[in-house]
């Protein structure tokens, strides 16, 4: 067995033990005194953990790759923004809202799916989110237009303000991602994940296996708009203040190297992605300029040489039956030996 | 009434008549093979039978309800699976979660059941599952349950191929040429297994192109030739009919040799 399929097998059989040494310390992060600049960017870690997980259901389990998840994104933080200013409406109430409005704006976005494949879709993604920013920039009444939203109120909770001088906001940042992650492995862990994958791996056999595809490509648009959306409404917050040049592709071209870079239709590579594209360019600051050949090249070279991204190889691990059902097969005899 | 009743089909691909007012019946617990050359029309009738293709003219009754032109998904639901001349798994799925694909159909869950694993998808998963692994056991393919489907050599897949298509429930189950590529040992267990279905209840439509493979399991035998059905009828029949000797010997010369060899 190769290098890989080894951790993963001694990670698998200690993962209660890792998983746990990996909350506590993410947990106990604050209690190490880093300063702010260091709690800030395990923020913005964790906002794009969100959107490359988002991403991830589109693009890396169902195949259809969207380059317009910026614009979920910005309606995300837009929606929960006006909510809270407009409307008085607490962070936790914009949230919901937000992401809902994310949601349907998913939608929408995803009913093209039904007529359009490949990068044909691709495109209009790709458009829809510049429409996003066009709407945001013209829609002066509503969205400020380009002078953007400012003093955006902190989240607070039980009448506490969320800061990053009491690390509220980090730990709601990581409770987020959490319930994102959670989340995401529920839909990937039945038959709506494998539904999705099997469409990616083939859609007309998927078709044949009665899967309403349609139904499921916009399933996907749904919840990764809905899970973008999430990580905008945070986002808008933590920085107090937004304008439409906060969202432009950019943000869409940088969710998809992460998820490429670490490996997509993995979770993993999300977290993996998302923390190398934002930790690379803080610790060399004096390629800021260049970022964007950079990712360029990063994108080239995965492409050739490892397309299926870092962290981006098919587990080796067994299937999981769980224990119940492992018991019932192997009292009929039929338990499968592994590999 | 017969399981499955194609009534004068017929569809063109711009000039080129593909399918040409074929008439085929399958009844049940029957082994019906569509032979033919090469070219014949043989995948297009599948593909038009599985919703791929909608028909210019003519009708296809299945237990006694119109079909054709329906949506893949819906011929699935009816109870209709196929197999594929190219081998279309989803490869980088295991072993087991292409037979669970299979069963899709047969998940009653909702989203948000998913979501919150209620007891119903908790349930429905493990007898899925379950009933998923016998099928592997049954089809020979215990040992590979945990396997990623691309690493399978190409008799197993197509094995495996063929148990996601009994997965779905379906009835009526349609190979396109299960045997092809395969060495004269791996086809010839293949077909005790198609023998083996038939006994389990399953009524088969299966495509060959040589007509050998196909003479000692099949029940009634239709023979396509440039979209047109040339001879039907038992397999010695079939066998003796000049027609087809013709259009075997003058179609395609060496088709007959390529999958025995
Ligand atoms: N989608 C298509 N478009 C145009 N021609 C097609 C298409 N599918 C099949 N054909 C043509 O129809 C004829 C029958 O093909 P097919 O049904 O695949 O033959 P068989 O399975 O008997 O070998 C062939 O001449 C083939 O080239
Ligand atoms: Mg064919």
């Amino acid at each position: 067995m190769d290098i890989t399929g080894r951790l993963e097998r001694f990670f698998s059989q200690r993962r209660i033990f890792f998983f746990a040494v990996v909350i506590a310390l993410l947990a106990a992060l604050p209690a190490f005194g880093f300063s702010r600049y260091i709690m800030r960017i395990c923020i913005v870690i964790s906002i794009y953990s969100m959107l490359t997980l988002a991403l991830n259901l589109v693009a890396g389990y169902t195949g259809q790759l969207s380059m317009g998840n910026g614009g979920f994104y910005a309606i995300g933080a837009y929606t929960a923004t006006l909510l809270m200013i407009n409307a008085g409406l607490s962070f936790w109430s914009s949230l919901v809202v937000a992401a809902a409005f994310a949601g349907i704006s998913g939608f929408l976005l995803g009913l093209p799916t039904l007529r359009l494949k490949g990068s044909y879709l691709t495109i209009v993604t790709l458009g829809f989110g510049e429409i996003v920013r066009m709407i945001l920039m013209n829609w002066d009444t509503v969205t400020n237009g380009t002078l953007g939203v400012r003093n955006i109120p902190l989240p607070s909770l039980f009448g506490v303000s969320l800061s990053f001088t009491n690390h509220g906001l980090y730990y709601l940042a990581l409770v987020l991602t959490a319930l994102v992650s959670v989340f995401c492995a529920l839909v990937i862990n039945s038959k709506v994940g494998r539904a999705f994958i099997a469409i990616r791996e083939d859609e007309i056999a998927a078709q044949m296996m009665g899967i309403k595809t349609v139904r499921y490509k916009v399933l996907a648009f749904v919840l990764s708009a809905t899970i973008s959306g999430i990580a905008g409404a945070f986002y808008a917050p933590m920085v107090g203040y937004i304008d439409p040049n906060s969202f432009t592709f950019d943000i869409s071209s940088q969710i998809i190297s992460m998820a490429i870079l670490g490996g997509l239709g993995t979770m993993r590579g999300m977290y993996f992605g998302a923390a190398a594209l934002i930790v690379f360019p803080e610790v060399s600051r004096f390629l800021m300029d260049y970022r964007f050949v950079i990712y360029g090249l990063i994108l080239v070279l995965m492409m050739r040489f490892r397309p299926q991204g870092l962290l981006g190889w098919r587990t080796r691990l067994p299937y999981r039956f769980g224990k119940v059902l492992e018991r019932q097969l192997a009292a009929e005899g039929s338990l499968p030996p592994l590999l | 009434m017969p399981l499955l009743h194609i009534k004068d089909i017929s569809l063109s691909f711009g000039g080129l008549k593909a399918v040409d007012s074929v008439n085929i019946r399958v009844d049940e617990g029957e082994i019906v093979s569509l032979i033919g050359p090469n070219g014949a029309g043989k995948t297009t009738v599948f593909n038009i039978l599985t919703g791929i293709y909608t028909v210019d003219s003519g009708e296809i009754f299945f237990e006694g309800n119109a079909i054709q032109n329906k949506i893949p998904q819906d011929i699935v639901e009816a109870g209709i699976a196929r197999t594929f001349q190219n081998i279309r798994l989803f490869r980088n799925m295991r072993v087991i979660e292409n037979v669970l694909i299979g069963s899709h159909i047969r998940e009653p869950y909702n989203f948000f059941q998913a979501v919150f694993r209620t007891r119903r998808f908790r349930d429905s998963e493990r007898e899925n599952t379950l009933k998923a692994v016998r099928l592997l056991r049954e089809v020979g393919l215990l040992a590979r349950t945990h396997d990623y489907a691309a690493n399978l050599p190409y008799g197993e897949q197509r094995k495996l191929e063929i148990a996601r298509a009994l997965a779905t429930g379906a009835k009526l189950i349609l190979l396109d040429e299960p045997a092809a590529g395969m060495n004269p040992q791996e086809s010839e267990e293949l077909l005790r297994f198609i023998l083996s279905l038939r006994g389990r209840g399953y009524t088969i439509l299966m495509i060959e192109h040589d007509m050998s493979v196909v003479m000692n399991i099949s029940d009634r035998i239709y023979v396509l030739d440039y979209g047109k059905l040339i001879s039907e009828g038992l397999p010695r029949q079939v066998a003796n009919d000049p027609k087809v000797i013709e259009a075997y010997l003058g179609g395609v010369p060496d088709a007959a040799e390529n999958n025995r060899a």
